[in-house]
């Protein structure tokens, strides 16, 4: 019979917490991404010599 | 049958591996180099540079205290770090330190150009594999050479900015690596007990105290002239010279008091100063720099 590790009430908050912010670190990320992409767009980065 | 115990770390155990003290001086040094560079920049480039560098800095922390996590336990200082306190598996530490450091790397790609990426991928591999695998445990002169990664942050900023490299920011970043020395040593003076027994060859467990003194002072007398050189480049003007001389005369007195006694509240003293000296000399730069907007 195989032992799953238990995780009491604490351990399941913590790694609930932690999701959240693996999450949120993920979603900051794609926004910096969008960001940077509209302010190069600005600077007029595809402006340039075929 | 007891049920079998895991252990979940918390957010804060994986923002301490990040070192967010070290982050915060790096991020700061970087904001200085990126508001002197010339011109005006952009704001959203700008935060993305420096937010890259801090991640930067974040990751080659965590690559540290992966690699560096058996004499960490052995140190009253460093033992209550996550991974040798067994908040996070070693290999976590790894796998999120090699991960930020891409990210870090790619980001800095997209906001700034390949120079600044490049700058920031040799430091994230001078402090993580340089200073950290090779140097840390064979030499003394570990911190000095190594202190090159925690002075290079103002240069990359400033390519993040201009594509560029020029003398003002390697200045800064010579300004950092001779206040690295007498910074750390001040610390290494307190500690040489624990250094010793975890095995690491800081000066004052191989060349000893008075050695280690004498190499404060050598180091100070470099360091409180350099400070003055950005006023002969013209980065900085009246007022950076004045606190940068003043600075630098105190700094050279606590320097040279730890230099003839042995006495720990001389070195302690030291490495406190030491700290305001960094900060109060790159805040003179972007502030001398608004004042100076406001009265024209």
């Amino acid at each position: 019979m195989t032992d799953f590790v238990r995780l009491t009430p604490e351990q399941e908050r913590a790694r609930k917490r932690r999701n959240l912010m693996l999450a949120l670190a993920l979603v900051g990320f794609i926004a910096l991404v969008f960001i940077i992409t509209l302010a190069k767009l600005k600077a007029g980065v595809l402006v340039r010599p075929l | 049958m007891p049920a079998l115990q895991a252990h979940v770390a918390s957010t804060s155990d994986y923002i301490a591996l990040l070192k967010p003290r070290v982050m915060s001086l790096v991020v700061f040094t970087a904001l200085v180099g990126y508001v002197m560079a010339p011109g005006a920049g952009d704001a959203v480039l700008g935060f993305a540079s420096v937010l890259a560098i801090a991640v930067g800095a974040g990751a080659s922390g965590a690559l540290n205290m992966w690699y560096d996590a058996d004499i960490d336990a052995k140190m009253a200082r460093t033992m209550a770090r996550p991974i040798p306190s067994g908040a996070v598996a070693p290999e976590e530490a790894l796998a999120l330190g090699l991960a930020l450091s891409v990210f870090a790397v790619l980001t800095m790609a997209l906001a700034a150009n390949v120079l600044a990426a490049c700058l920031l991928a040799f430091t994230i591999f001078f402090y993580a594999v340089v200073y950290t695998m090779w140097l840390k445990r064979r030499t003394p002169q570990n911190i000095v050479i190594g202190g090159l990664a925690g002075a290079l942050p103002p240069a990359i900023a400033w390519a993040a900015k201009m594509d560029a490299l020029a003398l003002d920011p390697l200045l800064l970043v010579a300004i950092i690596f001779f206040w690295t020395p007498p910074h750390f040593w001040a610390l290494s003076l307190l500690r040489a007990d624990e250094y010793k027994a975890a095995g690491v060859p800081m000066l004052p467990v191989t060349h000893g105290p008075a050695e280690t003194r004498k190499q404060i002072l050598l180091y100070s007398c470099i360091l409180a002239p350099l400070a003055l050189a950005p006023v002969a480049t013209g980065l900085a003007g009246p007022l950076y010279g004045a606190i940068a001389a003043a600075g630098g005369a105190a700094f050279l007195y606590f320097a040279w008091r730890v230099a003839r006694s042995d006495a720990p509240k001389h070195a302690r003293a030291l490495f406190f100063f030491s700290i305001l000296y960094l900060f109060t000399l790159f805040a003179a730069l972007p502030a001398e720099r608004l004042i100076g907007l406001i009265a024209r």
